[in-house]
């Protein structure tokens, strides 16, 4: 451990650590725009200036430099002050500052830092640069003018993303950000982009002009459109969500947002339910509330009424559900809408154990039915990484464009009985082993296979539990938590016939199956649950009401409420709560706090904040045989829920960015 | 005045074959075997005592440069050898002479010093524009190929070494050892952070020495006349020969083999025929190509030509690529063309550099005609301050130093400039 001395403030720094990150542990701030954390360093907007003993009598880029011992260290000397100056000055002489017109206003790092560090005024009189701009796709806007050079979008792309798309061409001033052939970034993550670029050059295409961020209301809030759980930041001005942007959780997304998590939102605005509905003569007519609650008692739903989770609801409605359907004796739970019947009796085995900080440090992983990059990007980020530090990557399932080095092992899923050499050999010198089991993989049976290649291999060990499934849905570890599972699946509910289905926003369902029930869809999309649905009763989406989500690790978080429902939009448990007395039972709960307790009370894990602990693995059923080719769920990454289906961004990135080559052929 | 027979480069005008016969006969290749049976630590040592210094411009103790790379893998990586020849500063030609005339020297030099820092193989970094110079080096290397004396058991010595040649594509940055290194691999020529330096971490992340062309080429005659002799000519801590190329205003501009230390004066009289117009007509001189700072006429007139003689007069030796304007110059116009080049050649990756370069051409260009203020040249002194220390490379520094030669020596020609052109327009206005 180093010690050095800041401003004459003598502190021990961890070895390794940066003069940058010295002076930081000492509490200096020290001016930056290249330098992140969680990219490589390009030490080229020497901005971070500092002076050091020893050293060359000439000021120092501290964010490259190594924290040695005895170093001397000044933040605050004039050379320090005079060198930001002149780096300040450099960067604003060819940028346009057009702040009034930057959406990056309020949040720009230039501003800010020239605000602190700059000389006031310029002494630039000679014409400034203009660059053309670039076409980077749906999602970002590029002003490449007042693009600073720093690199941070390259190195994302290139170190996190793992795709090669933005580089940079030409050189001296004439040099420029630009993607390959102008073609726009493509990846699941490109949008991350925006938030690490300082400056307004990469601007949020969606957002453009939309809202300053002193407006906005900010609430901290779990994105639903995959089962990684991203800590997001809701903005919102109003009763509209303006943006979604990543939280800092490194545990869970570290600080980046899948596109569809960050651009769904505008899906909140459109297509929404904000009436009560109820169908005649075939048709959907507007109702009101007593007149549904009435048809649903009608349906005589005493102990015959089923309830299907979709994949965004949150824990409380589900438990409320849940409740209503034990006072009205039944206990027909599903919410594996698209007819999973897995075997849940051991949540070990359907839960990412490795947790997805852990994954990183995995050498040898079997990917049996997951289309990562699509099903979980962030996760992809996670296995990237791990391929990075040597681990070796086996795929059972259809190719893919993995962003690391992986050996695809054909699609047939009764390779696991007959493992190739290759994974034996890896897997049995593998200190850190492990095994992810995607939907496709489950859907064919993998998962007690798995197990027993678990099992084989053992991927249990001291510290590391390498047995994993990666789930889709949101609402799926918490569904299952609260026993959402049937034996048999769907298909078990759809056989019992029930008088009353309940549908809590699962618009994956096949309705068909149901036709003869009276089918109740509490939701907040105009969306396939909705077209199928007998009484459509209108709720709340994740924006509009405190929940509780567990994510693929069973890590349990909290999301906060932001805005509130549009029309008579309810939250979807105030409905269940009256369908109660509608219904002539009790549920047991008044308000939102009674109904937390009564959840937590019945799944204590679901009280609190963190991981949940499921316990042992489950031993393998050896007589279970996976066999059948692989397909992966998800057909399109931008349409794989209601909210993204009805935004209108999704829309054109599904369009622009994977049917692009259809569309073209089609204008042909 | 060096006599003929303590010449190195003794083919550089190119009056003989450059092939391997002739240079045989010269005395390259001559019992390499027995050079290199001398083993690594002496062949340094012998290079450290002959104090030479690198030939590329900043003047680093060659001896102990190779003397930074490991004695051995630890970890199963190899060492490289990169020679630089990607010669681009203006006024330097020296390198081309050695690879088109003599280019055996710097092949049999390689493959010493590759073997003293225990590289694997040298790749010689060729300029894109020296087309001619890349064929000739080429069929060098195959020559010595065939002939035994690079590659497998090179020279019978035991000591497997190759040598690859790897054509640039015309960018001055390149020249920087770590850009050199990035553009070797196939990446954009931009400067790499240091530390880690190339001796720990260079091509391809193993430990790489970037070497200039005369560096290496003037190795195996050291090593054959002994490090005594080499070391005999020049002054204390500037020793040996060096090829000075002298152009602009003398009366037949040459490249020749000089010792260390040489008068200016001797210099340009016993080589060059002297100076156009006589020496009363010397304006300036830019003693070691582009970068470094202008020396005015009766400075540099009997100053010693070597590292630390001109540095004393606030310039540098850089390549010796002496530059000598008479009176007919345009100084200014000459600078703001010097500046216009470092704008043209920077990489963009840093900030002051990128920025600043294009600020001072701008202003220069504006200087020259005299459209400015007086004080508009404190401000060009400072912004080249600012971007001079501030950058990651050398080119920074580079385009600042001939600004702050030329404010320093010539600031009445630029204030009678702008006083002038103020004028003019001041009577315009009446």
């Amino acid at each position: 451990m180093p010690k050095v001395t800041v401003d004459g403030q003598e502190i021990e720094v961890p070895n390794g650590a940066t003069v940058l990150q010295a002076c930081e542990l000492a509490g200096k701030e020290i001016p930056r725009f290249c330098y992140h954390e969680r990219l490589s360093i390009a030490g080229n907007c020497r901005m971070c200036l500092v002076e050091v003993k020893p050293g060359p009598p000439k000021p120092q880029a501290s964010c490259a430099l190594p924290a040695t011992d005895g170093q001397e260290i000044r933040t605050d000397t004039d050379m320090v002050k005079t060198a930001r100056e002149g780096v300040m000055e450099f960067l604003l002489i060819n940028h346009p500052l057009d702040c009034p017109i930057c959406d990056q206003g309020g949040e720009c790092d230039l501003q800010d830092q020239s605000m602190m560090y700059g000389r006031g005024a310029t002494r630039y009189e000679e014409n400034k640069r203009a660059v053309t701009e670039k076409y980077m796709g749906p999602l970002i806007k590029t002003i490449m003018t007042r693009c600073i050079h720093c690199t941070r979008c390259v190195r994302f792309s290139e170190e996190i993303a793992g795709v090669d798309e933005i580089g940079a061409i030409y050189r001296g001033e004439d040099m420029q950000i630009t993607t390959y052939l102008e073609q726009a970034a493509s990846h699941e993550l490109s949008a991350n982009v925006i938030d690490l670029c300082p400056v307004g050059a990469l601007t949020s295409r969606p957002y453009a002009f939309e809202a300053r961020p002193w407006e906005l209301k900010k609430t901290w809030s779990i994105d639903v459109s995959d089962a990684v759980g991203a800590n997001i930041r809701l903005d919102s001005r109003g009763r509209e969500v303006m943006r979604a942007l990543p939280r800092i959780n490194d545990a869970v997304n570290e600080e980046w947002l899948s596109d569809k998590g960050r651009y769904q939102v505008d899906g909140l605005s459109r297509r929404r339910l904000d009436k009560v509905y109820i169908r005649k003569d075939g048709k959907l007519v507007p109702a009101e509330w007593n007149e549904a609650f009435a048809a649903i008692a009608a349906a005589n739903p005493k102990g015959s009424i089923a309830a299907v989770a979709g994949d965004l609801v949150d824990c409380e409605t589900m438990f409320a559900a849940k409740a209503l359907l034990g006072a009205l004796g039944s206990d027909h739970l599903e919410g594996r809408q698209t007819g999973l019947d897995y075997d849940c009796s051991n949540l070990a085995a359907v839960n990412f154990n490795s947790t997805f900080e852990g994954i990183e440090n995995a050498d040898a992983i079997l990917i049996v039915g997951s289309q990562v990059r699509w099903e979980a990007a962030l996760v992809n980020v996670r296995l990237r990484k791990a391929a990075k530090r040597g681990a070796k990557i086996f795929v059972v399932g259809p190719q893919w464009d993995t962003t690391y080095p992986a050996t695809f092992l054909g699609e047939d899923a009764a390779v696991l009985h007959d493992l190739p050499q290759a994974i034996t050999e890896a897997f049995s010198k593998a200190e850190r082993p492990a095994v992810i089991v995607g939907g496709g993989g489950l859907a064919k049976g993998a998962l007690h296979p798995a197990l027993a290649f678990a099992e084989q291999f053992n991927l249990v060990r001291e510290g590391w539990n390498g047995f994993n499934v990666l789930h889709m849905a949101a609402s799926r570890m918490g569904g299952l938590m609260l026993g959402y599972a049937q034996k048999g699946g769907i298909g078990n509910i759809a056989k019992a016939k029930p008088n009353v289905l309940i549908s809590l926003g699962a618009d994956e369902l096949d309705y068909g199956a149901f036709a003869d029930s009276l089918k109740v869809y509490i939701g907040h999309h105009g969306d396939a649950g909705a077209h199928a649905a007998d009484i459509i009763l209108p709720g709340a989406s994740y924006a509009e009401k405190d929940g509780t989500y567990v994510n693929t690790e069973g890590r349990v978080q909290f999301a906060e409420k932001a805005v509130f429902a549009p029309g008579d939009a309810r939250e979807d448990w105030t409905i269940l709560r009256a369908m109660a007395d509608a219904l002539d039972v009790s549920v047991g709960f008044d308000s939102f706090a009674e109904l937390q307790s009564a959840m937590i009370a019945a799944v204590p894990a679901l009280g609190e904040e963190g991981l949940a602990d499921f316990g042992q693995l489950p031993n393998a059923d050896a007589s279970i045989r996976a066999s059948g080719a692989i397909s992966y769920p998800i057909a399109d990454f931008y349409m794989t829920n209601v909210v993204a289906r009805a935004s209108a961004t999704m829309q054109r990135c599904s369009s622009e960015l994977l049917h692009h080559d259809d569309l073209k052929e089609a204008a042909e | 005045m060096l006599a003929d027979k303590d010449r190195i480069f003794t083919n550089v005008y190119g009056f003989q074959d450059w092939g391997l016969k002739a240079a045989q006969q010269r005395g390259d290749w001559d019992n390499t075997k027995s050079l290199i049976a001398r083993g690594q630590d002496s062949i340094i040592d012998e290079i450290k005592a002959s104090g030479l210094r690198g030939r590329g411009g900043a003047g680093f103790p060659t001896g102990l440069k190779w003397s930074f790379m490991p004695k051995e893998s630890k970890d199963g990586r190899p060492s490289f050898l990169v020679i630089n020849a990607d010669e681009s500063e203006p006024g330097s030609c020296k390198d081309r002479e050695i690879i088109r005339h003599d280019p055996h020297k710097l092949i049999e030099g390689a493959l010493i010093a590759g073997f003293a820092m225990r590289a694997r193989a040298a790749y010689i970094y060729i300029r894109g524009e020296y087309i001619r110079e890349a064929q000739t080096l080429q069929a060098a290397i195959e020559q010595a190929y065939e002939a035994g004396l690079i590659g497998k058991n090179a020279s019978q010595s035991g000591y497997d070494f190759d040598v690859f040649l790897h054509r640039g594509a015309g960018a001055y940055i390149c020249g920087e050892e770590t850009a050199m290194i990035e553009s070797l691999e196939g990446k954009k020529g931009q400067p790499r952070l240091k530390p880690p330096f190339p001796a720990g971490a260079g091509l391809y992340g193993c430990p790489t020495t970037v070497n200039n062309v005369e560096s290496i080429a003037v190795v195996p005659t050291i090593l054959r006349r002994g490090a005594a002799w080499f070391s005999s000519f020049g002054r204390e801590g500037n020793h040996g020969t060096k090829l000075f190329q002298i152009s602009g205003h003398v009366e037949k501009p040459c490249v020749v083999e000089e010792e260390m230390s040489i008068p200016f004066r001797e210099l340009i009289e016993r080589h060059c025929g002297g100076i156009t117009g006589g020496w009363d007509n010397l304006l300036a001189v830019i003693p070691g190509g582009s970068s470094v700072p202008l020396v005015p006429a009766e400075q540099i007139m009997d100053a010693p030509m070597d590292f630390d003689g001109l540095k004393e007069l606030g310039s540098g030796l850089g390549t010796a690529a002496v530059i000598v304007m008479d009176k007919s110059t345009d100084i200014v116009r000459a600078i703001s063309r010097i500046s216009y080049f470092y704008k043209h050649e920077s990489c963009g990756q840093c900030t002051p550099c990128r920025e600043g370069t294009g600020w001072m051409w701008r202003m220069m260009e504006r200087l020259r005609t005299g459209d400015a203020a007086i004080e508009e040249i404190d401000m060009l002194q400072q912004v080249t301050k600012q971007v001079e220390g501030h950058t990651i490379c050398a080119l920074g520094d580079a385009a600042a130093w001939p600004i702050q030669g030329l404010i320093r020596h010539f600031r009445p020609e630029l204030e009678r400039r702008i006083e002038e052109h103020n004028a003019k327009f001041a009577e315009a206005a009446e």
